[in-house]
């Protein structure tokens, strides 16, 4: 073998090696982008909840039109979606968990200014605690996750806060002494005050809360109602030319 | 288990992309030493300064296919009075030898008739039966270009260290996607065999229309039974002895390739059997300095790679396993809902994968389409973009992991299958 033969080999190694370091840098400089877009979106729910919350306390009354468009958005749902894959595709752990506890109070937060707003305003809304583990091969936990992804499309008025047991984060520790839950029963599902354990499909939860059925019969109702009132403007208005 | 594979998967991906990217300086360094000749050529001014050259074509039980082979061989632009072709029936059970019977008289051509005894075996016998300088076989199943010889033999010409040259092999024609898959395959060969010849790190001299010189024989000797890839043996024994092979990519040979994956997963198991076999019994090559590049970049990386179809699999049946309990937990806890199947109208480049595996999978893909184009480049002399190459990566990424583990296991039980045996169920 040739000297050239043996400079080819290294030089070789050293492409192969700087292609594969600057494919780990892309790959954690777009991760690390990622995750301070997530931080970004929770930035600003939780800028939309103390907002709201603030507006409460200053004015102890609420102007309920403001309120329902900003914090009631799917924002908090997608958020979850990218805060799982991120969970499973990322090396970034500790950075995913500390987004995944910010989650969790931005949920309990939520759901407090939700009750008040529910009071004030009559709003429709039915809070749903779904408590799941990731430290076990949870599959009870994969179905009822399914069950409330389906739920939450179908009746826009349930509102699922969902939190992984196993997080290190003493607003949830509380959570979990309130509503009695226990890593042994899981997934466990907290809805009208009352705790559920094992897996609920469909009808079970619909059957716990059956003003889900109500809520979707006025949501029909109303719509109908809208529908008509446009269909009479625009006969109105081609019977007036 | 899971961070194992992780890592097995970086070391493989590592190794691909290593041996693409050689393959991409060695282009760099020698682009210009490759020749590509495309008119018919002619290399001495008077016949008799041509050297004679005897091409054997062995068969067992190939019928009408042996003349074929015999005609496209007279076809080729080479003296009369220099080229030379021994028929060797070795042992048909079908009109084989009736077929040859038609050239007994053919002034170029002699006949022998044999029991069965393997490839090897009808070539060695076609050895002994002649004189000429240059010696080379033509498996009945192919055919060859007409200036398929000429190409070859500018190689000895320009270079007498060159022991031998080996042809470019082309799929003949394709009938079903199976078979525009392997065009592709063959295609691809191209460029990647002509990058080990510039290294000298050829493993295989192919069994239809690589020539040797005759001194080949008589210094390392005949053929040997060798696993049923006789054509690995000789070129890693030349390889032992310093013997420097070439490749000469516009020598074209067409060859039949199997029709159906049955026929396919045959053939393949039996070179990689073959190669895996004849490697081991090499093994001496292996990372020795004196052996040169074989023993560093080919011998090495193709193990490696091998072996790496295991893990692959390994881990692409974890991910199913793993995509099949998710799906199958949803529908049993929510029925079929097509809802969740329905691709989103918007794409957030969020969940766009972005890590270092599929960067280097990018830079991976690259250059195995550069190695592509280059290849088509050399045949065609321009690119011919279609959708064969999606057939090549579906039908080997989906088939190839069944014959390589095959293959592996059969060598570890050391099981042979028989040359004869794998043309009877052609």
């Amino acid at each position: 073998m040739e000297k050239k033969d043996w400079i080819r080999y290294i030089l070789v190694f050293l492409i192969t090696l700087t292609l594969f370091l600057s494919s780990a840098w892309l790959s954690s400089f777009m991760n690390t982008k990622k995750i301070r877009d997530i931080r970004n979106i929770q930035d600003k729910i939780s800028i939309d909840i103390m907002s709201s919350e603030t507006q409460f306390q200053l004015l102890q009354e609420f102007t309920c039109k403001d309120v329902s468009a900003s914090s009631l958005s799917g924002e908090l749902n997608s958020l979850a979606e990218k805060i799982a894959y991120s969970e499973e595709n990322m090396s970034k752990t500790e950075e995913v968990k500390d987004l995944k506890k910010y989650y969790s109070l931005l949920q309990i937060k939520d759901y407090l200014l939700m009750q008040k707003i529910k009071d004030q305003c009559n709003m429709p809304v039915t809070p749903i605690f779904y408590f799941y583990t990731t430290s076990e091969n949870c599959s009870n936990c994969v179905k009822e996750a399914a069950v409330l992804n389906k739920l939450r499309a179908e009746y826009p008025e349930l509102r699922v806060y969902s939190f992984d047991y196993n997080l290190d984060l003493s607003a949830l520790k509380t959570l979990l002494r309130t509503f009695k839950v226990e890593d042994t029963k899981l997934p466990a599902l907290y809805m009208n005050d009352k705790l559920y354990t094992g897996f609920l499909d469909e009808n079970n939860i619909k059957e716990v809360l059956p003003e889900l059925e109500e809520y979707a019969r006025i949501r029909k109702e109303a719509k109908a109602a809208s529908s008509t009132s446009t269909t009479t403007s625009t006969t109105s208005s081609t019977s007036r030319k | 288990m899971q961070a194992f594979l992780e890592i097995v998967v970086y070391i493989v991906s590592f190794f691909s992309l290593y041996v693409q990217i050689y393959f991409l300086i060695v282009f760099l360094e020698n682009r210009k030493k490759i020749t590509i000749h495309r008119e018919p050529l002619r290399l001495f001014e008077k016949n008799e300064d041509y050297p004679a050259v005897t091409i054997v074509v062995p068969a067992y039980n190939e019928g009408e296919s042996v003349a074929i082979t015999t005609e496209s061989l007279l076809k080729l632009n080479y003296p009369k009075d220099k080229l030379f072709l021994i028929l060797v029936n070795d042992g048909s059970k079908d009109n084989t030898w009736e077929v040859m019977q038609r050239y007994k008289d053919h002034p170029q051509i002699k006949i022998f008739n044999k029991p069965n005894g393997g490839k090897f075996s009808a070539q060695n016998l076609a050895l002994e039966n002649t004189q000429t300088p240059f010696l080379g076989c033509l498996d009945s199943d192919s055919t060859v270009h007409p200036e398929a010889l000429n190409r070859i033999m500018t190689y000895f010409l320009e270079d007498p260290r060159i022991m031998a040259v080996a042809p470019t092999i082309v799929s003949s024609k394709e009938e079903n996607l199976l078979q525009k898959a392997q065009k592709t395959e063959y295609e691809m060969q191209i460029y990647v065999k002509k990058m080990m010849s510039l290294v000298n790190a050829i493993h295989v001299t192919p069994g239809p229309f690589s020539i040797f010189r005759r001194e080949v024989f008589d210094k390392i000797g005949k053929y040997k039974h060798a696993h049923t890839t006789e054509d690995i043996e000789i070129a890693l024994r030349m390889q032992k002895h310093h013997m420097k092979i070439e490749n000469a990519p516009d020598s074209y040979v067409y060859t039949n390739t199997p029709k159906t994956v049955k026929s396919l997963y045959k053939q393949r198991k039996r070179w990689i059997y073959g190669f895996i076999q004849n490697a081991l019994d090499y093994r001496g090559l292996f990372f020795r300095k004196k052996y040169g590049n074989i023993a560093f970049i080919n011998l090495p990386i193709s193990f490696i790679l091998l072996s790496s179809v295991l893990f692959l699999v390994i881990s692409i049946l974890r991910s199913v396993y793993e995509f099949i309990k998710t799906q199958s937990l949803t529908i049993s806890a929510i029925g079929i809902n097509w809802e969740t199947y329905r691709p989103k109208l918007e794409l957030d480049p969020f969940f766009f994968n972005t890590s270092a595996l599929m960067f280097i999978s990018i830079f991976l893909w690259l250059l195995v389409f550069f190695s592509l184009y280059m290849s088509q480049k050399m045949l065609y002399g321009k690119t011919k973009i279609n959708l064969n190459i999606l057939w090549f990566f579906l039908t080997y990424t989906l088939l190839a992991p069944f014959w390589v583990i095959k293959a592996m296991f059969n060598a570890l039980r050391n099981y042979e299958a028989s040359w004869t045996k794998e043309i009877d169920s052609r």
